[in-house]
């Protein structure tokens, strides 16, 4: 085929998947805030995605925050500014590392979940059944994960953060010798509203986006065992990717000024 | 006579290049059991999707109790589909729910039963197709194969609806489970006054429920008629398939040694 003519083929097919992305977002947002509404399902997927998510979540906040005490220290030691060690684990945890990590690790393991899910009751037919039932499965399946993503998320990069620099204060006051009473002074101080008030925002939008990404995968899977399978990579890679990039375009909108 | 429950005018559906459907013509009366029969992949899954509207027909007219409902969609369709029922021809059960749940779904999410009512009519419902109330608590992943159809099959019809659809509802059970069902669906038309539209490769069942008989061949309805003369029919399709020969004027695409 004319190479020219593939590229505008390819082009065509990515505008084409951004389209029906973007309709398929509006849609399920929109039954998001048209009644009724399920809070039974609701609360199972805050459980599912929040609660569910918290040893995962806890396990790698605690180690990114002592590596982070222990890496800055080394850095820092060498213009003798260790002193600045317990400002930039918490800094460095509530604006970037806190939500970044907890939306990977998420994305990883519950868009997986939310995509397997979703894409097996579509090709065993579920879906088509929920809508003979008179229930549309935008609402019944997708706004559910939905709200319950968009809440989650910053709550437990909340949680992430705390934890996050109680490990900086572990590593700190035990094996760098800071004085405690210092050391949490020094976290306090320098710390602004704006630096978690950033990264909860950032963990809303990168809920929305897991939640967003495995609906929509598992939605339009097809084809059995191997379709679904498809389905899970693609929902945990485009959340991935997704939170890297939309975490870029939400810092500049904080931080620019 | 009244005008038909369900009248079809040239619908035609196909995938790629695979024409499933062609121009194809059928009337169902109100109140009466009409059975299609026809060869396996010959379009009669898909011809019941397009009239539930879960697979959009691209040609043709599909009314309803008179209405054209092939371009339908949104609110009204789900109001539509409150007149449906429909067993899917491989059970489609919600396997995140138990038993009882998936048969008093339509109950309580589409006509907003109070859930411990709900369950009482489940419980009627599975009575009725041999399944006791220890059945009930499980999930459909423990149950077999015939097990999970008749729970379909109450699902189907536990919201008592107007017109219900059986794909294949007796293939996978034992002959006098069949012959139950069989009494069940018959029982459903008379004393429920509902519309029926099975699908069935089984000869004895379809002379059991169908008030007439219809044959789909490459796309289309090539003969129908009452029940009672499916036998001198004169049309050699249809006679090749109910005395099962091979040879005749249908060819099945298979090689021979
Ligand atoms: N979603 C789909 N995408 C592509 N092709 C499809 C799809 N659904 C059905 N088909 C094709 O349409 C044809 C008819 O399928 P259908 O399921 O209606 O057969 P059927 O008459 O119900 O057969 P059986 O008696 O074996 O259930 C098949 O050849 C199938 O390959
Ligand atoms: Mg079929």
């Amino acid at each position: 085929m004319n190479p020219v003519a593939l590229v505008g083929r390819i082009f065509l097919a990515f505008l084409q998947a951004v389209g029906r992305l973007i309709m398929f977002a509006g849609d399920g947002l929109s039954h998001c805030i048209r009644p009724p509404l399920y809070p039974r399902l609701i609360l199972r997927q805050m459980l599912d995605i929040g609660y569910y998510s918290l040893p995962v979540v806890g396990l790698t906040a605690t180690f990114t925050g002592m590596v982070l005490a222990l890496q800055s220290y080394t850095g820092f030691q060498r213009f003798n500014a260790e002193s600045a060690v317990a400002t930039i684990v918490v800094v460095s945890i509530t604006r970037e590392l806190g939500p970044v990590l907890t939306g990977l690790m998420v994305a990883g393991r519950v868009g997986a979940a939310i995509a397997a899910e979703i894409g097996t009751m579509r090709v065993t037919e579920q879906i088509d059944a929920l809508t003979t039932l008179s229930t549309h499965p935008m609402k019944y399946l997708v706004a559910p994960r939905l709200i319950a993503g968009i809440l989650m998320l910053p709550l437990l990069v909340l949680t992430a953060d705390i934890i996050g620099v109680m490990g900086g204060y572990l590593v700190g006051t035990h094996k760098l010798g800071f004085n405690p009473g210092v050391y949490l002074h020094n976290s306090w101080q320098y710390l602004e509203t704006l630096d978690v008030v950033s990264g909860l925002v950032k963990a809303a939008v990168f809920g929305f986006v897991i939640t967003l990404m495995g609906c929509y995968h598992g939605y339009h899977s097809k084809g059995g065992a191997q379709g679904v399978g498809g389905a899970t990579t693609n929902a945990v890679v485009s959340a991935s990717i997704l939170i890297l990039i939309s975490n870029y375009f939400v810092t500049e909108m904080f931080f620019s000024r | 006579m009244s005008d038909p429950k369900i009248r079809l005018r040239g619908v035609s559906k196909q995938f790629g290049p695979k024409v499933v459907l062609s121009g194809l013509d059928l009337d169902v009366p109100e109140r009466e059991s009409l059975v299609v029969i026809g060869g396996s992949g010959t379009g009669k899954s898909v011809m019941l999707k397009c009239i539930l509207g879960l697979i959009h027909a691209e040609a043709g007219s599909i009314q309803v109790d008179g209405e054209e409902t092939r371009d339908v969609r949104g609110r009204r369709r789900t109001k539509l589909m409150r007149k449906f029922g429909m067993l899917f021809q491989g059970g489609a059960l919600f396997d995140s729910l138990r038993v009882w749940e998936n048969v008093a779904f339509g109950l309580i999410q589409g006509e907003h039963m109070k859930r411990r009512d709900a369950k009482g009519v489940a419980l009627e419902k599975l009575a009725a197709v041999g399944l006791g109330e220890a059945v009930a608590e499980l999930s459909p992943a423990e149950l077999s194969g015939g097990m999970q159809k008749r729970v379909a099959l109450a699902r189907a019809i536990a919201t008592e609806p107007e017109i219900i659809f059986f794909d294949e509802p007796t293939t996978g059970l034992d002959p006098i489970m069949s012959d139950v069902i069989n009494d069940l669906i018959v029982q459903c038309v008379r004393d429920l006054g509902a519309t029926a539209l099975s699908i069935t490769h089984d000869l004895a069942s379809a002379r059991k429920i169908a008030d007439r008989i219809a044959m789909i061949h490459q796309g289309r309805i090539i003969w129908s008629g009452p029940v009672a003369e499916i036998d001198d029919s004169g049309n050699p399709y249809v006679d090749q398939f109910i005395n099962g020969r091979a040879e005749g004027p249908i060819h099945m695409e298979v090689r021979r040694p």
